[in-house]
C-alpha cells in the first residue's frame, strides 16, 4: 500500500517539475527499501502454490465431477432460492431491526419494554428451533383470520396457503436476525453526536424527519460494516432451513445431488464455490454502501466540484489541497480520487 | 425586570419568572428580559451561570420549570385555558412546538451542521422537510444566503472541508434559511481560532444591521459595545445587571459584573 503512495507521490509533480517548477530543489529521494514484503511475498506463494497443487493433483476433489456439476440446474436454481432466502430475510430484518431500535429509544415506556422483549426472546432461543416453530405453524394454528380482537373476523385464511415453506423459512430468518440488528442499529443511533438533533429540533423538524433525513444517514456509517457481516453470515445461516423444511436451497441441492451419485465431496466443493463467489458480490456492494455512507466524514474525498471562481480563497484550503493529493493514494483502495462526490451526493 | 414595554408593542422576546431545574440543580431562578423588535441583545456571564439554558427555554429546548415564555406575543410550549373552571396551561403538541420553533434560528457553538450534506445541502434540508418549498426554490435561497455570508464558492463542500468560521457563515445561513423573525446565538465565535472570529462577527454585525432580532451570549466585549442595544449580565441563573453597553460595560454597578470583565478583558 504505501508503496503505491510512494510512487503517487514521486509522479505528481513530473509534470511542472520538467520546466518551471516553483519549489527550488525538490526532494526526490530513494524509497526506503522493504527487504521483508519480499521475503514474505515469496513464502506466500510458495505456499500457495502448494496448496492449489494439492487440490489440483487430489483426484478425491474429482474437478471434472465439480465442473459438471457447477451449472447443474438444480444447482443453480438452489443459488437462486439461498439468495432470495438471504434477501428477503435481511430486507425483513433491517426493516424491523430500525423499528426495534428506535422502539428502544421512544419516550414511551410500552414500547421500549416491548422492543427489549422481543430482542430478548429471538437472541435468546436458537434460530434451529424457531425455524422448526415456524414450520410447525400451520399444525399450531390451522386457521389465521382477520377482523376485530375478540370481535367479528372479515378475512379467513388457511394457514397451510398463506405460510408456504419458503414464507416460513423466510420470517424465521427474518425475524430473528431483526433482534441481533436492532443492537447494531441501536448502536448506530447512539454514535450520531446529540448535537445534530438539536440542530434539527431548533429548525424545526419533526422526529421522523430527523430520524430519517439527519440521524440515519449519518448512524449508517456505524451501521453498514456489521450489517455486512450479518448478510454474509446470513448467506450460510440459510442452510438451516431444513429445519422447517425447505428443501430447495443451494446447500440442499448439492448434498441431495452429492448423495445421489455417492460424490459428496465435489458437490460439497461445489457448494463452497458458489457461497464463495456470492460472498465476493456481498463484499463489493458493501464496499460502495460504506463509501456512500462515508461522504462528508472523510474530508480528503469529493469536494473539488464546487472549487470553481476565487481559487484557493484561504490558507486553509491551500493546506487541504497541499494535502489532498497523497492521501487519497493511501486511502483509496480503488486507486482512484473520489472525485463528484459533492455532484452526485443527492 | 426594567424595561416597560413602549408604547404597547409586543416585544419580540418576552421572559417573565423563568425558572429551570435539572433534577435537584437549580439553574434559572427567576429570570425576565425583554427584547424589543429589532433589537440586539447580549448575554454575559462566567461559564456555568445559565446563558445557554436561557437561549435554550426560549425555543423549548428545554422544558421550563416555572414562569412564561412569549416570543412575538405567543406563549411558547404552551396554550393557556381552563380545565375545571380554573386556568390551566396544556402542553402543546410535538408538532405545534416545532411549528413554534421553526421561527426561531439557533447558532450554536459547535455549528452542528449536517456533517453528510453539503453546504448548500445544509442550507436547503429544512426549507425543504419544514417550510416545503419546492427543491429549485430552496436552492435558490440557499445560494443567495450562501453569497450573503461569502461562501458561494463554497457550496459544494462538505463542512469537514470547510475551517471553523466557514462552517459557523453556513450554519447562520441555515437558521436565516427559515425566515426567522428572531436569532438566538450561543457563543457562536468560541469555538474558532482568533483569526477567524472576525468573518463570523462581520456576518452578525451586517444581520444586526438589517433589522433582525438577536439575543446572543458571547465574551466579545467589543462586538456587544458596537452592536448591542441592551446588554445583560448574568451569574448563578439571575440577571446580576443590565442596561445600555455603555452603562453595563464602561460604568458597571455591581461587583460581580466589575469581576467578570476584568477577567475577560
Ligand atoms: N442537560 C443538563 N442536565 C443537567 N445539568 C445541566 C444541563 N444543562 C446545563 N446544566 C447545568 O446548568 C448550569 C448552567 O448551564 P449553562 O446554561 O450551559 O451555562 P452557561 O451557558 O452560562 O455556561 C451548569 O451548571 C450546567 O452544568
Ligand atoms: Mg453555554
Amino acid at each position: 500500500m504505501s508503496d503505491l503512495a510512494g510512487q503517487g507521490r514521486a509522479k505528481s509533480p513530473d509534470p511542472a517539475a520538467s520546466t518551471s517548477d516553483p519549489v527550488p530543489d525538490r526532494i526526490h529521494a530513494v524509497p526506503v527499501r522493504h527487504p521483508g514484503r519480499w521475503a514474505s511475498a515469496v513464502v506466500v506463494l510458495v505456499l500457495a502454490a502448494m496448496v492449489v497443487h494439492g487440490l489440483v493433483t487430489n483426484d478425491k476433489f474429482d474437478w471434472p465431477t465439480v465442473g459438471k456439476y457447477l451449472f447443474n440446474e438444480q444447482v443453480v436454481r438452489g443459488v437462486g432460492w439461498t439468495l432470495w432466502l438471504t434477501v428477503a430475510a435481511m430486507v425483513i430484518g433491517i426493516v424491523l431491526a430500525v423499528l426495534l431500535a428506535v422502539m428502544r429509544r421512544s419516550e414511551n415506556p410500552v414500547m421500549r419494554y416491548v422492543s427489549w422483549i422481543y430482542i430478548w426472546f429471538f437472541r435468546g432461543t436458537p434460530i434451529y428451533t424457531q425455524l422448526v416453530f415456524w414450520g410447525l405453524i400451520s399444525v399450531l394454528y390451522p386457521k389465521l383470520s382477520l377482523g376485530v380482537p375478540f370481535g367479528p373476523e372479515w378475512l379467513h385464511f388457511t394457514t397451510t396457503e398463506l405460510v408456504t415453506a419458503s414464507r416460513a423459512a423466510i420470517l424465521g430468518l427474518g425475524l430473528n436476525e431483526a433482534a441481533y440488528l436492532a443492537e447494531i442499529v441501536r448502536a448506530g443511533l447512539q454514535s450520531v453526536d446529540r448535537g445534530q438533533e438539536e440542530a434539527s429540533r431548533a429548525l424545526g423538524m419533526k422526529d421522523s424527519t430527523i430520524l430519517r433525513r439527519v440521524i440515519l444517514p449519518q448512524a449508517m456509517r456505524v451501521i453498514v460494516p456489521p450489517t455486512g457481516n450479518e448478510t454474509i453470515s446470513m448467506l450460510k445461516t440459510t442452510s438451516l432451513v431444513l429445519a422447517v423444511p425447505f428443501i430447495l436451497d443451494l446447500n440442499y441441492a448439492t448434498r441431495a445431488i452429492g448423495t445421489r451419485i455417492f460424490l459428496p465431496v465435489p458437490l460439497l466443493v461445489v457448494a463452497a464455490i458458489w457461497y464463495l463467489a456470492i460472498t465476493s458480490v456481498l463484499m463489493v456492494g458493501q464496499h460502495y454502501l460504506e463509501r456512500h455512507y462515508g461522504r462528508g466524514f472523510d474530508e480528503h474525498h469529493g469536494g473539488r466540484a464546487g472549487g470553481g471562481p476565487g481559487g484557493r480563497a484561504t490558507r486553509q484550503e491551500a493546506i487541504a489541497e497541499a494535502g489532498t493529493t497523497p492521501e487519497i493514494a493511501v486511502f483509496d483502495d480503488m486507486g482512484r480520487p473520489h472525485g463528484g462526490g459533492a455532484g452526485g451526493a443527492r | 425586570m426594567s424595561q416597560p414595554t413602549t408604547s404597547g408593542v409586543v416585544p419580540m422576546v418576552e421572559i417573565r419568572g423563568l425558572h429551570k431545574e435539572f433534577g435537584h440543580l437549580h439553574v434559572l431562578r427567576g429570570i425576565d428580559l425583554d427584547v424589543p423588535q429589532g433589537s440586539v441583545c447580549v448575554i454575559l456571564g462566567p461559564s456555568g451561570s445559565g446563558k445557554s439554558t436561557v437561549l435554550r427555554c426560549i425555543n423549548e429546548l428545554e422544558d421550563i420549570t416555572a414562569g412564561r415564555v412569549r416570543v412575538d406575543g405567543e406563549l411558547m410550549g404552551y396554550r393557556e385555558g381552563t380545565r375545571g373552571g380554573k386556568p390551566a396551561l396544556f402542553r402543546l403538541g410535538s408538532r405545534d412546538i416545532a411549528r413554534q420553533r421553526a421561527r426561531i434560528g439557533m447558532v450554536f457553538q459547535r455549528f452542528n451542521l449536517f456533517p453528510h450534506m453539503t453546504a448548500r445541502q445544509n442550507v436547503m434540508e429544512a426549507q425543504i422537510r419544514v417550510l416545503r418549498r419546492s427543491k429549485a426554490e430552496a436552492g435558490a435561497r440557499a445560494d443567495e444566503l450562501l453569497r450573503r455570508v461569502g461562501l458561494s464558492d463554497r457550496a459544494e463542500h462538505y463542512p469537514a472541508q470547510l475551517s471553523g468560521g466557514q462552517q459557523q457563515r453556513v450554519a447562520i445561513a441555515r437558521a436565516l434559511a427559515m425566515d426567522p423573525e428572531l436569532m438566538l446565538f450561543d457563543e457562536p465565535t468560541s469555538a474558532l481560532d482568533p483569526e477567524l472570529v472576525g468573518e463570523v462577527l462581520a456576518v452578525m454585525r451586517d444581520l444586526a444591521r438589517s433589522g433582525m432580532t438577536m439575543v446572543v451570549v458571547t465574551h466579545e466585549l467589543g462586538f456587544a459595545r458596537e452592536v448591542a442595544d441592551q446588554v445583560v449580565f448574568m451569574a448563578d441563573g439571575v440577571v446580576v445587571e443590565r442596561g445600555t453597553p455603555a452603562g453595563v460595560l464602561e460604568n458597571p454597578q455591581e461587583t460581580r459584573t466589575r469581576d467578570f470583565l476584568a477577567s475577560v478583558l
